[in-house]
């Protein structure tokens, strides 16, 4: 009986040196790739932050607003931010090769998910991105026609257009990723229905009287405009 | 030739016709019904009386008018010279009709105009807007002679105005491109204006056809174009300027968009020039210069200031990277005044720190020149309130020391402008 018992130990402690021996330089494999893929994404940023610099990659954004958008979302320039995402693109890339170097079968399946849900999380952020981009620039551009044009509240206008595209394109970019894709579809499209059926009931019922005060300052005043100054 | 390629073979066809001529009368038309035939005949009569033995050709550039404008210089009969003259022309005078494309707007007529005084060989041209309602034979002579005769090789005209009339003109453009080109020209964006045959093929070879600024004001980069190309500049008299109906109709941001849009390229284009230029002197006038009484302009100042206010208040996220701080601080003191006093050299800051923004693309450049028109309200109503029982000598001297605050600031324009974003 005894002899049993210490053949079965030695025979679990075999199988878990074994075990241990072959997981160790897996392990060690994954210390080492993720080691060198972090030098390898530190170096890049480096390098393309310095190149970006180089071809003045921010001054490209000024003029659309980007730079300013970014700055007030506390978040760093374009040429650092890109810099910045590459490093932790390569990095995850590494990470997750250095994980499929461990060969755990469960481990395996879940990383594949990862690496095929990459590319449509890359395409997400850049819808993304794209839609702040837009957004920013039709708010501002609505900002200036309502000043201009004297309507009342122009921030709060110029604040809507821009709180709808950015819904929209974060909309868009959850349903690339393929998050509820139904669930945010539906609540997109009964949001933005309810806000323009109210817009559209506040304003015709509720204001009726200040849509005819706004049509008759609108016409009436811009008669008396063209009868004033002349600046040409 | 070059120029050949983008006129209309009809076109080409008259030009063939006509041969060579001395003088060339471009204009340039769209819907002007109500004026266009009393325009061809006051020009028609001009070249018999003040040129009789030149060959001359009237050019018509229509830019699709949908209200019969075209047949109307076809058809519009020749005006009886003897009974206004007593005399008879001597010369056929040629008429040259075509069209241009409105959407590519004034440059794309201005461009054709030149081409045909080029093929023309015309030695002399003028441009004659027909919405300018007082047009007189006599601007023939004005505009034509000392380009003509006296070997200047750009005219801009010089009007007499109500004092309150062409305030966009007064407070921006005239008094940069004094600053900036050296020259003081009263009406930069004269609608009236001529040009030697040699300034004629400086234009053609100018690379500015395509871009923007040519589709809605080429008037002021011809005037700085000239300057920059120390072209021989002058000014002529032409007496009261009176303005169709139907010529005021653009929103006043988009006018501020358009022509202040133009002027800032024209300095992009012509920065090696200005940036060394030094001084200012005033571009010599023809004419006997005389004072009329001119129907006042309703001035409605009612929104002038709120708008500024506003504007100031809402606009702060778009003026504050645009402005310098101390100027951005400066406006916020004055929109806070119950009465705005903008004074002369804030006012000129601003426009030098809009400029250098505009270069440096700050922001969209659209929404650059969208944002200085609250500004210009500002300072308009404290001109118009400064002004309001002045007359039109004394508004006239204090456009004056506007212009001479904007020469005497010029290095801040240069610092303005070569500042790093």
């Amino acid at each position: 009986m005894a002899d049993f018992i210490v053949k079965a130990l030695a025979q679990t402690l075999h199988t878990f040196s074994a075990m241990v021996a072959r997981f160790l330089p897996r392990l060690l494999a994954l210390l080492i790739i993720v080691v060198v893929g972090w030098i390898t994404a530190w170096l890049l940023k480096v390098i393309l932050r310095r190149v970006l610099a180089l071809v003045r990659f921010n001054s490209l954004f000024d003029s659309a607003g980007l730079t300013q958008l970014l700055a007030k979302a506390a978040l760093p320039t374009p040429s650092e931010l890109l810099a910045r995402l590459v490093f932790w693109v390569v990095w995850l890339i590494f990470i997750l090769f250095g994980l499929a170097a461990l060969e755990i079968a469960a481990l395996q399946e879940e990383l594949s998910r990862v690496f095929l849900l990459l590319p449509q999380l890359f395409v997400a952020l850049v819808i993304l991105f794209v839609g702040l981009l837009i957004a920013n620039f039709v708010s501002r551009a609505t900002l200036l026609a309502a000043v201009n044009a004297d309507s009342p509240s122009p921030r709060l206008i110029s604040a809507m257009v821009r709180f709808v595209i950015i819904t929209l394109a974060g909309t868009m970019a959850l349903e690339r990723v393929g998050l509820g894709r139904g669930v945010i579809l539906v609540a997109f499209s009964a949001f933005f229905g309810a806000i323009m059926l109210g817009l559209a009931l506040a304003f015709g019922l509720g204001g009726r009287d200040l849509a005819r005060r706004v049509l008759e300052r609108h016409f009436l005043e811009k008669k008396e405009e063209d009868q004033g100054i002349s600046h040409l | 030739m070059s120029e050949e390629g983008f006129l209309p073979d009809d076109f080409l066809r008259q030009i063939m016709a006509a041969g060579e001529v001395d003088i060339l009368v471009g204009v340039r038309s769209l819907n002007n019904r109500d004026t266009i035939q009393r325009i061809i005949s006051a020009v028609r009569v001009g070249l018999v009386k003040y040129f009789p033995r030149e060959r001359a050709a009237l050019v018509n550039l229509d830019g699709g008018s949908t209200d019969g404008t075209p047949d109307l210089v076809k058809s519009a009969a020749a005006p009886d010279f003897r009974t206004l003259l007593a005399a008879d022309p001597l010369r056929t005078m040629h008429t040259l009709t075509t069209t241009y494309s409105s959407i590519r707007g004034k440059g794309d007529a201005l461009h054709a105009i030149l081409a045909a005084a080029d093929l023309l060989r015309a030695k002399a041209c003028a441009l004659v807007d027909p919405a300018t309602e007082s047009i007189t034979p006599e601007w023939m002579d004005a505009l034509i002679r000392p380009i003509y005769r006296e070997g200047f090789d750009f005219l801009a005209p010089v009007y007499r105005r109500y004092k309150f009339d062409g305030l966009l003109i007064n407070h921006i453009l005239s008094p940069m491109i004094a600053a900036a080109y050296g020259c003081e020209i009263e009406e930069p964006l004269g609608d009236q204006s001529a040009f030697s045959h040699r300034l004629a093929a400086h234009y053609l070879n100018q690379d500015a056809w395509q871009q923007d600024l040519m589709r809605f004001a080429p008037e002021i980069w011809m005037t700085a174009t000239a300057l920059a190309g120390d072209f021989r500049l002058c000014q002529a008299f032409l007496g009261p300027k009176l303005h169709s109906a139907k010529a005021s109709g653009t929103a006043l941001a988009s006018t501020i968009q358009q022509v202040v849009g133009s002027l800032f390229s024209c300095l992009e284009m012509h920065e090696s020039y200005w940036a060394s230029h030094q001084g200012s002197r005033t571009a010599p006038l023809f004419g006997f210069v005389y004072d009329v009484d001119l129907p006042p302009l309703r001035v409605n100042r009612k929104r002038t200031l709120s708008k500024f206010q506003k504007g100031v208040e809402e606009l702060t996220s778009i003026l504050e990277p645009v402005l310098s701080q101390p100027t951005f601080r400066h406006i916020r003191e004055v929109a806070r005044l119950p009465e705005v006093g903008f004074p002369d050299e804030l006012w000129v800051k601003i426009i030098y720190e809009f400029a250098g923004a505009f270069h440096r693309s700050v922001i969209n450049r659209d929404h650059l020149l969208q944002a200085l028109t609250p500004l210009y309200l500002g300072r308009i109503d404290s001109f118009l309130t400064e002004n309001h029982k002045s007359g039109a000598a004394q508004v006239r001297e204090k456009t004056k020391q506007l212009c001479a605050q904007y020469v005497s600031l010029k290095t801040y324009l240069i610092e303005r402008w070569n500042a790093k974003a």
